[in-house]
């Protein structure tokens, strides 16, 4: 469905240039649920604006379905970290769902339908008149995440979503996507830095190197099809799966394309963070 | 308790502007000083000059010059606006030449453009368009450049391209600025109007009271000085009236975030 | 979290990863810092070109637009000129003189009413009222009272930046963080202690703003004064070289202006910046 061949991505600044991303393969099939997580400032952003179509790659592709992605292409919808940007707050929670549909050309009625299942679905169906800023911003984020269902796309990119919500809000959140994904049928691949999320929520786990970022481990997730916070957060599988994400991440903050090709070799210090 | 509420509302909102008015007309009511004649001469005098023919001779003709300079200024400046703003390249090359521009004070454009357009309603208008447009050019330059990155992306993510983009990004998230940038024009605009009167015409509100002055017609003088005033007034209530319909969300928006 | 998209902001953000890009040669490119003011020249000289070209074609008579060079020409003429000078001067007293009186009178006003809940109250609706008069409305009362003086100048300067400054103010306390106020009073500071450490700091960058506002206006209204009224200055020998048809004169004169007017921008925003980086940074804290 989703293929990242041998990508990498070089910033070119004023007189320096930063590679953000060094050399990245992995492959997302039809309908997984699949989620990347990196220590700080690996260029995950990066890598989800590449496959988005966002950013040009300096080198590599992204495939979807096999045609090379150039552009933002048709059937893909992205939900941003930050909702209260990624909303126009000009227009109603309704017309912020509705707008990407115009384009489509499907009648009113359809259209119509579209809108008051998504709002429904992320239990909102009574905000619809309301604007962006007067919600909360759990529900700000739902409306985002209405408008990306709404638009029935068969690829979900997620930046973090609930990097910014409050925790409960969060782990609500976290059902209604496991609930999404499983209902519409929808591949997506959830960035998050919060290694709780990433074994929580997907079908497998990719672990990012800190930048010039390379894939540092692929982990499929073996926990059961259906999940909740109360009983899966606490299984003893879910522990251990937590504590080898801990683990890879933390190798992860000194560990770099650079290492891999034996260029840099150097002890491990204290990871920076980078904003 | 209500009816008390609306009373002192009414006392604060009143108050002032009744003392003021009344000290202003009992100070003068036994006014023998020439050039300050008693409030209830000017008043006299306001009644009489400004709603027999000259409503229709002047205030009229003033008016719709300031409504044709403004609007072409608005639809010039935004329009150019949207093209310097969008592409970087232009903005680079242009926004010293349009900051010159701007920071030219408008009224000496009247004697420049009086060479090209005479002393007609064109010239008047050209000089309001010409002293209007520039506030809201670079605000206009201004808003294009601070639409918001994230939701630029998801425009395109959605595929929201074109005059699609144009009309619910672009326009819409550069409005705030756009209409500070028409607020500043609009005192530009009153300024001009009458400058551009004073200065040469044979009609206009700024022709008649220049008039009133230099034939010592005072109280007339002090109730054109007045009229002014008020159509001042009127016309930033006006604004702010539009401005509260077409930017309700941007001020709930800066409610919600001040409000955390 | 987000890295930002645009190549000339990442670097800044990536600065503090230590890590350079590993084998990769650092280009040398032209920085952007260097692009921008090369283009904005690129723009002024395209400027210059099409004045002198334009009156050549015919499309616009040379009698009312003369070329650039001739226009420069009048302006060397006039750096010569004692007049040009002296006009110049005057300008400069009714604007500085103005803009201090009104600077000076809307902040004290302004903290005055700012600070007394119910002065601010009583008096909303007249500021309301006299705020948008225009300030050209008052030149014939300034002509019967002063003459072509520089008290008219004054006159119509100080009425329109004296606004400009006072609503500012009154803005900048509002803004005062109910918070810091309450932390204020429980330990104790006076009204004058809350004035100095509380509102002042708060109202400092609408200060700013307000003074940079006023200083646009004020140089505008000096101007008209003077082209109007007669008042001494450059808007007085622009109205007598166009009556006097002496064209590039008043396209030399009509530069000066601007260029003046380009001044007292850069200068107030100098000014005004360093108040608002302060302001910036703490507000954006508060957002994050």
């Amino acid at each position: 469905m989703l293929d990242v061949r041998n990508l990498q991505k070089i910033y070119t600044g004023r007189n320096r240039e930063v590679e953000a991303l060094r050399n990245l393969t992995f492959h997302i099939g039809a309908g997984e649920l699949v989620c990347l997580v990196g220590p700080s400032g690996c260029g995950k952003t990066t890598l989800l604006k590449c496959m988005a179509g966002l950013l040009d790659p300096t080198s590599g592709q992204v495939l979807l379905e096999g045609k090379p992605v150039d552009g933002p292409p048709p059937g893909m919808a992205v939900v941003f970290q930050e909702y209260g940007r990624s909303l126009f707050a000009w227009m109603n929670v309704r017309d912020n769902v509705a707008l990407p549909l115009r384009r489509k050309k499907l009648g009113k009625a359809r259209e119509r339908e579209l809108v008051d299942h998504a709002l429904e679905v992320v239990g909102l169906a009574d905000a619809h008149e309301a604007y962006p800023w007067q919600l909360s911003g759990g529900m700000q984020q739902r409306v985002a995440i209405a408008r990306a269902v709404a638009y029935e796309p068969k690829v979900l990119l997620m930046d973090e979503p609930f990097a910014a919500v409050d925790a409960q809000t969060r782990a609500e959140l976290e059902d209604l996507i496991r609930e999404l994904w499983r209902e519409l049928g929808v591949t997506v691949l959830f960035v998050t830095h919060d290694i709780d999320e990433a074994v929580y929520l997907g079908q497998r786990t990719v672990i990012l190197s800190k930048s010039p970022t390379v894939v540092q481990e692929d982990l499929t997730i073996d926990l059961p099809d259906e999940r909740d916070q109360l009983h899966t957060r606490s299984s003893p599988r879910f522990a251990e799966l937590r504590a080898h994400v801990y683990e890879q991440i933390q190798r992860a903050k000194y560990r770099s394309g650079d290492t891999d090709a034996g260029v840099v070799d150097r002890a491990p210090e204290p990871a920076k963070t980078r904003s | 308790m209500t009816a008390l509420t609306v009373l002192r509302r009414a006392l604060l909102l009143l108050g002032l502007p009744a003392t003021l008015f009344a000290v202003w007309w009992y100070a003068t009511a036994d006014s023998t000083d020439f050039y300050v004649p008693p409030l209830s001469a000017i008043l006299d005098a306001f009644g009489k000059v400004w709603t027999g023919d000259r409503l229709l001779s002047d205030v009229v003709p003033s008016l719709l010059r300031l409504t044709a300079g403004y609007l072409l200024a608005v639809v010039i400046g935004v329009g150019l606006g949207l093209l310097v703003g969008m592409r970087r390249a232009v903005r680079d090359v242009l926004e010293p030449v349009l900051e010159l521009f701007r920071a030219i004070p408008p009224p000496v454009l009247v004697p420049v453009i009086m060479l090209f357009a005479g002393i007609g309603d064109t010239m008047k208008v050209l000089v309001i368009v010409s002293g209007c447009v520039w506030p809201i050019l670079l605000n206009t330059v201004e808003g294009v450049r601070a639409v918001d990155e994230v939701l630029s992306d998801t425009c395109r993510s959605y595929g929201i391209t074109g005059t699609a983009r144009l009309r619910h990004l672009v326009l819409r998230g550069a409005s705030p600025q756009i209409v500070t940038g028409m607020r500043q024009a609009l005192s530009i605009g009153i300024i001009l109007m009458v400058i551009s009167e004073m200065f040469a015409a044979s009609n206009g509100l700024g022709f008649t009271i220049v008039q009133f002055q230099r034939s010592f017609a005072i109280p007339e003088m002090w109730s054109g000085v007045l009229l002014l005033g008020i159509l001042g007034f009127l016309l930033s209530l006006l604004f702010r009236f539009a401005e509260n319909r077409a930017l309700a969300w941007y001020h709930g928006l800066r409610r919600a975030r001040r409000t955390p | 979290m987000t890295r930002p998209a645009t190549s000339t902001t990442v670097v800044g953000g990536s600065a503090g990863t230590g890590t350079g890009p590993g084998g990769a040669p650092a280009r040398r490119r032209l920085p952007d810092r260097a692009v921008t003011p090369l283009r904005g020249l690129a723009g002024l000289a395209g400027l210059v070109a099409v004045l002198e070209a334009l009156p050549h074609t015919g499309l616009v008579s040379a009698d009312y637009l003369p070329p650039a060079s001739e226009t420069v020409r009048a302006l060397w003429g006039l750096l010569a000129e004692q007049t040009f000078w002296t006009a110049l001067g005057d300008t400069l007293t009714g604007w500085g003189l103005g803009l201090v009186i009104s600077v000076v009178a809307g902040v004290a006003a302004g903290l005055v009413i700012g600070s007394v809940p119910v002065l601010r109250a009583v008096t909303a609706s007249t500021i309301e009222f006299l705020r948008p008069i225009p300030s050209v409305a008052l030149i014939p009362v300034a002509v019967l009272l002063y003459g072509a003086d520089l008290r008219s100048k004054l006159l119509l300067v100080v009425y329109a930046a004296f606004w400009q400054v006072i609503v500012q103010v009154l803005a900048g306390i509002q803004d005062v963080d109910p918070v810091a106020d309450d932390t204020a009073r429980s330990y104790r500071l006076g009204t004058w202690g809350r004035l100095r450490h509380v509102m002042w700091p708060t109202a400092l960058p609408y200060v700013m703003t307000g003074v940079r506002l006023a200083a646009t206006v004020a140089l505008i209204l000096a101007v008209t004064a003077e082209l109007v009224i007669g008042a001494p200055g450059l808007g007085q020998e622009i109205a007598v070289a166009q009556t006097s048809g002496a064209v590039p004169r008043v396209y030399a004169l009509v530069l000066v202006t601007g260029l003046l007017g380009v001044a007292v921008n850069l200068a107030a925003r100098a000014v005004e910046r360093r108040a608002l980086h302060w302001h910036q940074s703490v507000r954006t804290e508060v957002n994050a």
